[in-house]
């Protein structure tokens, strides 16, 4: 490499990374900016908007955190997600099992059945869900969100761990087959087992979605007991809506849990997806 | 040729168990009847949890959908498709029709291609990349009311954040009502949807440029193709099943709507952002016009089903083709 090739790509490196500190900082900006803002009082927060804080009031932060309010929100987030995800995985590995290891008639029709589920959005059915939910009866009650969120997360969650279900080799089941192994004990005892990066990102994802999941809680839980984070957080907003520096801390400490779980199972989440979106 | 979708009847190749074998009548059919509970039996709680909640009520919206209807006991007023001459007449819906398609527009025109750039510039070796990839597709995770309410404070009228750092670099121009002028509702909400989607398109690319092999890269270098001709003839075409994929979820995506709008404007101002699950939201859950919205519902799943179904038979066809032989090909 001559000299001046070398200076035109030391160049060309410089700028691309000139455009990623850019579009990084508009990425970045908006969580900074709810976190300082979250620091100072409101009344600094409209004399002083843009820079650093005067002096920093944790005064914000800590009486959220010291409310039950708020813990009651992440604990009934926390309690929808783990209900969902184990319902659903546990669900869908039975389903995608018998997809991948056996062959029996309709299994095709069958599966058709659950992809085009992918197809179609929550919002469609929210309606006719929502009167169902009320004839049941499970209105501000927590099943009234995991039955639903599991139910919709069965076509993305079949298809992924079908894919992987299918590539453990044949010859294993035979094994296990003559060692007098039952299909269901082939399954809790040898696939399971090896499954778990699978089902670790299936978890992952539906953990996610349940986090994050807005309509459906907003539909049942009328009762303030039930609310997860979303939900609290539109609340809140609403009851403090001229104390901007409360709702800066509020938004910040509500992303907390999501930013945390992401940066522990990044891998899984950006897999799972991927995997997701190009198998679906 | 014609596609399936999914390999052929119980050629299908992943299944472990044996292949229905020429027939010996003694005990077979028995034997049979039990493998077939078996796997019926392992498709049970699935099938219940799936009909029950997603199709069933499917079915009731597109019964309710044709009477008027409080959403009280059972529905008994028959009004015939009145719902859906009224839909198509009901100039707030005919906007959200409207809408989706600026979105869907907007998101490949802008959203897309920037995902794209981002990821190619992502895809090469150099310092901090993780780092950026971490942080562009960190959006994604956060709830979309969460991030509808911190964008809805930072685009406050006038003085909020945005308008505040436009007015210290002089572009005070810019600034302005943000979600609550009717002419840059649109393009706010597109604005955050950029932000909050474009790390997970950026993604999916990258996971898609991993997949196209130096070799091919370096052969066309070796050629003397510039840096466009390699992107543009060897890693594009490549990319298009991951590309088809992306437009597909991202148009889905703007159809669905809901979240980030109805904790930013509620469809406002005076209906300029509203989505149809917004209108469906409003009619159904506030108006309690519940056969009305029912229809809302349905024409929302009509358009997602025709547009599912011609993507899948126009679009997507030579993917799955390629997908089904693969999994021929592999399987065990």
């Amino acid at each position: 490499m001559t000299a001046s090739q070398k200076t035109r790509a030391g160049g060309r490196t410089w700028s691309l990374h000139l455009v990623l500190v850019v579009v990084g900082a508009v990425m970045a900006v908006p969580l900074l900016y709810a976190a300082l803002s979250g620091f100072k009082s409101t009344d600094e927060l409209s004399r002083n908007p843009v820079g650093l804080p005067e002096s920093w009031v944790t005064s914000n932060y800590t009486q959220i955190l010291g409310s039950g309010d708020f813990w009651r929100l992440i604990g009934n987030s926390t309690l929808i997600a783990i209900g969902t995800t184990v319902l659903l995985v546990a669900v869908s590995a039975l389903s995608a099992f018998s997809f991948a290891r056996f062959a029996f008639r309709g299994r095709e029709a069958l599966f058709t059945l659950f992809t085009m589920g992918l197809m179609f959005p929550f919002a469609v059915a929210a309606l006719p869900l929502f009167l169902l939910l009320r004839s049941l009866d499970l209105l501000d009650n927590p099943l009234g969100v995991i039955l639903p969120q599991a139910a919709f997360g069965l076509p993305m969650t079949i298809i992924i761990l079908r894919g992987f279900f299918r590539q453990i080799p044949g010859e294993l089941e035979e094994a296990a087959t003559l060692d007098g192994c039952s299909p269901f004990g082939f399954f809790w005892r040898v696939l399971l087992p090896m499954a778990r990066p699978a089902l670790g990102t299936v978890s992952v994802l539906a953990v996610v979605t349940s986090w994050n999941n807005f309509f459906l809680p907003l539909l049942v839980f009328t009762d303030a007991q039930w609310w997860t984070l979303p939900i609290g957080v539109q609340q809140f907003q609403g009851q403090y809506s001229a104390e901007y520096a409360k709702v800066f801390a509020y938004l910040v400490l509500a992303m907390v849990p999501a930013l945390a779980f992401y940066s522990v199972a990044e891998r899984q989440l950006v897999g799972g997806l991927t995997a997701g979106a190009t198998k679906g | 040729m014609t596609s399936t979708f999914l390999p052929d009847k119980r050629t299908g190749p992943g299944a472990g168990a044996p292949p229905p074998a020429a027939d010996r009548p003694t005990g077979r059919t028995r034997r049979r009847a039990l493998h077939w509970l078996t796997a019926a039996g392992f498709q049970l709680p699935a099938l219940v949890l799936f009909l029950g909640l997603v199709l069933l009520p499917m079915l009731f919206a597109l019964y309710a959908a044709f009477f008027r209807w409080g959403g009280f006991g059972m529905p008994s007023d028959y009004i015939g498709g009145e719902n859906f001459t009224r839909l198509f007449q009901d100039d707030v819906f005919l906007g959200d029709l409207w809408r989706c398609l600026v979105l869907v527009v907007l998101s490949l025109a802008f959203q897309l291609p920037f995902a794209l750039a981002m990821a190619v510039l992502l895809n090469q070796r150099m310092r901090g990349r993780a780092v950026y990839r971490m942080l562009f597709f960190a959006p994604y995770v956060l709830s979309e009311a969460i991030t509808g309410i911190l964008f809805g404070m930072i685009f406050a009228p006038d003085d909020g954040f945005a308008d505040q750092v436009l007015g210290r670099i002089g572009l005070d121009g810019l600034g302005g009502e943000w979600f609550a002028d009717p002419s840059t509702v649109m393009a706010t909400v597109f604005l955050v949807m950029t932000w909050k989607y474009f790390g997970f398109h950026m993604m999916l690319y990258l996971a898609g440029l991993q997949a196209v092999p130096r070799e091919l890269t370096e052969a066309a270098l070796i050629d003397g193709a510039s840096a466009w001709q390699r992107f543009r003839n060897v890693t594009l075409p490549l990319l298009a099943p991951t590309l088809r994929i992306s437009v597909f979820l991202a148009v889905i995506g703007s159809i669905q709507l809901f979240d980030l709008v109805w904790v930013t404007t509620a469809g406002g101002p005076d209906h300029h952002s509203e989505t149809m699950a917004v209108t469906m939201f409003q009619y159904g859950f506030k108006r309690y016009q519940v056969g009305y919205a029912s229809a809302i519902s349905v024409v929302m799943f009509g358009i997602s089903l025709v547009f599912a179904l011609a993507y899948q038979r126009f679009v997507l066809r030579r993917d799955l083709e390629g997908a089904t032989t693969t999994m021929r090909g592999d399987g065990k």
